[in-house]
């Protein structure tokens, strides 16, 4: 019997022995009698019109079963855009392309065949005539006059142009300020690059007239309402779709893509089953990238460095279509956060989105808020350094005073609760931080550069209030359900529409379910990933899971206890409004003896011979919770690092965090998903890019020989804390925490580069990644410059 | 065109008719029904098909089927014996050495090699050995602190 609060422990996780014996359950890992496998033919072109497509050899090939195009998809529309803008421009984009292709891995057909070897071999026979046209793939070019017109919805190849902010009280603000600080910020575009790639398997069945389709997704329900609504128009209960073992997503395994989409239609058509998976090659090409933003950042301070007004005018690269969610990643995700920890006079921003000829940009981790917090701390910093002050400074004088109930920011939003001086506090006195100053000095005075970068941000998450959402163009409500179902035998399935892939919700959900019901984690399963036996479930992204997915199973087992109450006190001839529940039993409050335990409760509910009246035999709870408001995470990182002023090269000497996610359901997870976060963000910082060649638009950078994956040996120990601020939002009190390492890191290491080169007096770096290429020239530059 | 290729992976003996240029990952997954052993890119970085073949660490992502003619392929799922985990295998599951899973097998067989090369690494040496396995939940943080865990609980034995 677990009597110990689970709550804040850090318990083994319940899904790792079957990842450490190989015994996953990946999509790529199923195999089905009869099935076939896919290969997709895609352009090798960034702009090219189809004049014809001959699949007539290709279907003579050895294991052929089936060749289709998009003009064998009739009947089929567009694959959806779930986020809608004022005046958005929404071009088609259908499952194979028809008439043109965009980017490069834009799928024109897909060859089925009885081995993977001989799908491969029939798709290079498959052959397009292609009338190859100019491309422009450059997020500063693609809107320029001049560049090839991408779509004929959209001229210019502008997708929206968007404001949030007062624009007048912001130029007002200028006016009046002592000094203002302007910088160019290029937030490059990354590849999410989950290790396991997409994968799909679709089968049809002739008898029922269902589908399943397992597939790698971070919200399978979400999947099959965009795919059979708006794409195939099937039955929505007709398609069961099922996410297995996913190996990572990172946001890039949130959206409907092409390929399990045409591989769903065509089952019905082969009557077999079709697997597909991603190739790494095909990973870089065609999974939804990220960032890619360039952006005119301007900050008005007053002489003793007070915020009085921040104008940033962005452009954000969408790729060739719009994404599931695309829209609201530049837009609604990034400006909304551009307040950050700060009180401001005033901040207005303008964000165009634009088309190019590039495989196209949605969330990845973070989504736009690592953007807002780039541009931000970045932006802080060189206000420090126009003023003269030290980092910190400028940072403590700005902060908003500490709140437990609401902030309502110059953009949008209301922060729900906040320290943000503790957090900084806590992580200085981690830092020691004047030594550190001292032993810069005299470091310096040897030759050697080194630096330190803050990054005290603030993030959105808990996604979200459908209400809020809604009316900001959200096509979906952004609630979670969960449904508890206690077995006769008083054990306890748990069904919720989040999706762990790497965030350990079997072990979390089970702590929490147990933490309440006093019973033991072994005596609860945690079911999720699958349409068939999950009610409905928005899934896992936007840091969701915990905050929303484990409020809605909260909710379920509140009224568990209820409904158990009634029946306890019907067996003690008590009364339910006297009844407690302690450590799994119902008990009369006063009277410790008179208790009967969880288990015959349940039992009673199932063979309710001796049953008050007027209540329901069984013992099972829905519950759907939408969120009042998003939640709030915050925290303080710093990196030291040490510049190699003859290569370039920037070791990190120091990474520490301090993060205030709220309450804590599992230490362990928390930090090891903070850990993950912040490789990714400093890799942003100093290493990932997703490179374009100009001319041909082909992605140079298409491969992990090209797209520099951080490895152990250039990354340190994170030296990690914590701060909790309980959110008021959530019963739980729970943040949400998969995101903040992501958001906070990539600025505290460019700052902290800037800070080495600022003895040279280098007083910003536009352009990401900080490669040994990029921080070498900015040397020569600053001595060439002295 | 299909050749028969026989090896004994895990201690089992296999058999299966093959076209020469089938790799040994694909001959694990599909004929021998392992699929603990993963793909994860195209171009040998990741690591996650890691494989020991006559007692060394390979990709098995480079290696063709027919070169493992005869070989003793060892893979993640016959590395608990009789029930018991692997101490590397209970150092990950300890330290939380793994999120999604899917590198994890790789890891471990690497690390596992690794162990037995140098039974005590630095932790420099650590992050050193795993140049050749990429992970992308971790950071790698945990990913070390359990392989010094393994080392420790190995040597103490």
């Amino acid at each position: 019997m677990a009597t110990a609060r689970l709550l804040g422990a850090s318990i083994k996780r319940r899904e790792d022995p079957r990842f450490i014996t190989g015994k996953g359950n990946y999509t790529d890992d199923l195999k089905l009698a009869g099935m076939t496998h896919a290969v997709f033919v895609r352009s090798p072109h960034a702009n090219a019109k189809i004049r014809k497509i001959d699949t007539s050899r290709a279907a003579k090939a050895p294991g052929v079963v089936a060749i289709f195009t998009g003009k064998d998809m009739t009947g089929v529309n567009s694959l959806p855009c779930g986020w809608l803008l004022p005046e958005l421009k929404i071009p088609p984009h259908m499952p194979l392309a028809t008439d043109a292709a965009r980017y490069v891995g834009d799928p024109v057909a897909i060859v089925i065949a009885e081995s993977q070897s001989a799908a491969s071999d029939a798709a290079g026979m498959v052959v397009v005539d292609w009338e190859v046209l100019p491309s422009v793939t450059s997020t500063e070019k693609a809107a320029a006059k001049g560049s090839p017109q991408i779509h004929e919805v959209a001229p210019s190849n502008v997708a929206f142009n968007w404001q949030i902010g007062d624009a007048a009280a912001t130029d007002a603000a200028f006016k009046s300020a002592a000094v203002t600080v302007k910088k160019r910020i290029v937030n490059q575009r990354l590849v999410a690059n989950p290790m396991e790639p997409r994968a799909c398997v679709a089968r049809y069945d002739e008898a029922t007239g269902d589908w399943t389709l397992w597939v790698t997704s971070q919200n399978p329900h979400v999947h099959r309402l965009l795919m059979t609504a708006f794409v195939l128009g099937i039955p929505e209960h007709k398609v069961r779709v099922i996410a297995p073992d996913v190996g990572g997503g990172f946001g890039s395994k949130i959206f409907l893509y092409n390929e399990e989409t045409v591989c769903t239609w065509a089952s019905r058509l082969v009557k077999r089953p079709i697997r597909w998976t991603s190739s790494r090659r095909e990973a870089f090409q065609t999974d939804a990238h990220g960032r890619d933003h360039v952006t005119e950042a301007e900050v008005a301070l007053s002489r003793e460095g007070k915020f009085l007004g921040l104008r940033v005018k962005t452009t954000a690269n969408l790729g060739a279509y719009l994404s599931t969610f695309a829209p609201a990643v530049p837009t609604y995700l990034y400006a909304t956060l551009l307040n950050g920890v700060y009180e401001w006079g005033a901040i207005h921003a303008a964000v165009t989105g634009v088309f190019s000829n590039t495989t196209p940009v949605d969330a990845y981790r973070g989504a736009g808020r690592p953007e807002a917090c780039y541009l931000l701390e970045r932006m802080v910093d060189a206000a420090a350094a126009a003023l003269k002050m030290d980092p910190a400074d400028i940072r403590k004088k700005n902060f908003i005073p500490k709140f437990d109930n609401g902030y309502q920011t110059k953009v949008a939003l209301m922060y729900d609760s906040g320290n943000y001086a503790a957090a900084f506090d806590k992580l200085l006195v981690m830092l020691d931080y004047k030594k550190f100053r001292t032993e810069q000095t005299a470091a310096r005075a040897k030759g050697r550069l080194l630096g330190i970068g803050f990054s005290t941000y603030i993030e959105a998450c808990s996604i979200a209030p459908s209400k809020v959402v809604g009316s900001l163009g959200a096509q979906a409500g952004l609630w979670e359900s969960g449904k508890v179902q206690v077995h006769p035998t008083g054990k306890v399935s748990v069904f919720t529409g989040s999706h762990s892939h790497g965030q350990g919700h079997e072990t979390t959900m089970a702590q929490i379910v147990a933490d309440q019901l006093g019973i033991s984690m072994d005596d609860i399963e945690i079911v999720h990933g699958d349409t068939g036996r999950v009610p409905f479930g928005m899934g896992t992204y936007g840091s969701r899971s915990a905050s929303v997915g484990g409020t809605a199973i909260l909710m379920s087992l509140n009224k568990i206890k209820e409904k158990g109450k009634k029946i306890a006190a019907h067996l003690l001839e008590a009364n339910p409004k006297d009844m407690d529940y302690v450590n799994g039993q119902f008990v009369v409050k006063g009277s410790p003896q008179k208790a009967v335990p969880f288990g015959a409760v349940a039992l009673t509910a199932y063979v309710p011979h001796n049953y008050p009246e007027g209540v329901e035999p069984g013992l099972e709870e829905t519950s759907f919770y939408d969120p009042a408001n998003f939640c709030f995470p915050f925290g303080a990182h710093a990196c030291v690092v040490e510049v190699d002023a003859d290569t370039g090269h920037v070791k990190i000497l120091r990474y520490l965090a301090v993060d205030d996610v709220g309450n804590v359901i599992n230490p362990m997870i928390v930090d090891g998903m903070v850990h993950g976060g912040i490789a990714q963000g400093v890799a942003q910082a100093l290493w990932e890019e997703a490179v374009y060649d100009s001319d041909s638009g082909q992605l140079v950078s298409g491969s992990m020989m090209d797209y520099t994956l951080p490895k152990a040996d250039m990354l340190p120990f994170y030296e990690t804390d914590r701060t909790e601020t309980p959110t008021p939002v959530n019963p739980l009190g729970v943040k949400g925490a998969g995101e903040t390492g992501t958001i906070a890191s990539t600025p505290a290491v460019v700052n902290a580069v800037v800070d080495a080169l600022s003895a040279l007096g280098v007083d910003h770096i536009d352009t990401m990644p900080l490669t040994a290429e990029r921080v070498w020239k900015t040397v020569q530059a600053a001595k060439s410059r002295k | 065109m299909k050749k028969t290729v026989s090896m004994t992976i895990n201690g089992a003996p296999q058999s299966h008719d093959v076209e020469p240029r089938l790799l040994l990952v694909h001959y694990i997954r599909e004929l021998a029904g392992l699929t603990g052993t993963h793909v994860g890119c195209d171009t040998s970085q990741c690591g996650a098909c890691t494989v020991h073949v006559n007692g060394v660490a390979v990709k098995s992502c480079t290696l063709l089927a027919m070169q493992c003619e005869s070989a003793q392929v060892l893979t993640i799922e016959g590395l608990a014996k009789d029930g018991k985990l692997h101490p590397i295998q209970d150092a990950f599951w300890e330290k939380h050495g793994l999120q999604c899973g899917f590198c994890t097998p790789g890891m471990i067989m690497s690390a596992h090699q690794m162990l037995q090369r140098n039974p005590r690494p630095t932790e420099a040496q650590i992050r050193h050995d795993l140049e050749g396995n990429l992970c992308r939940c971790t950071g790698y943080h945990n990913i070390v602190k359990a392989i010094q865990y393994a080392a420790e609980q190995m040597a103490g034995k």
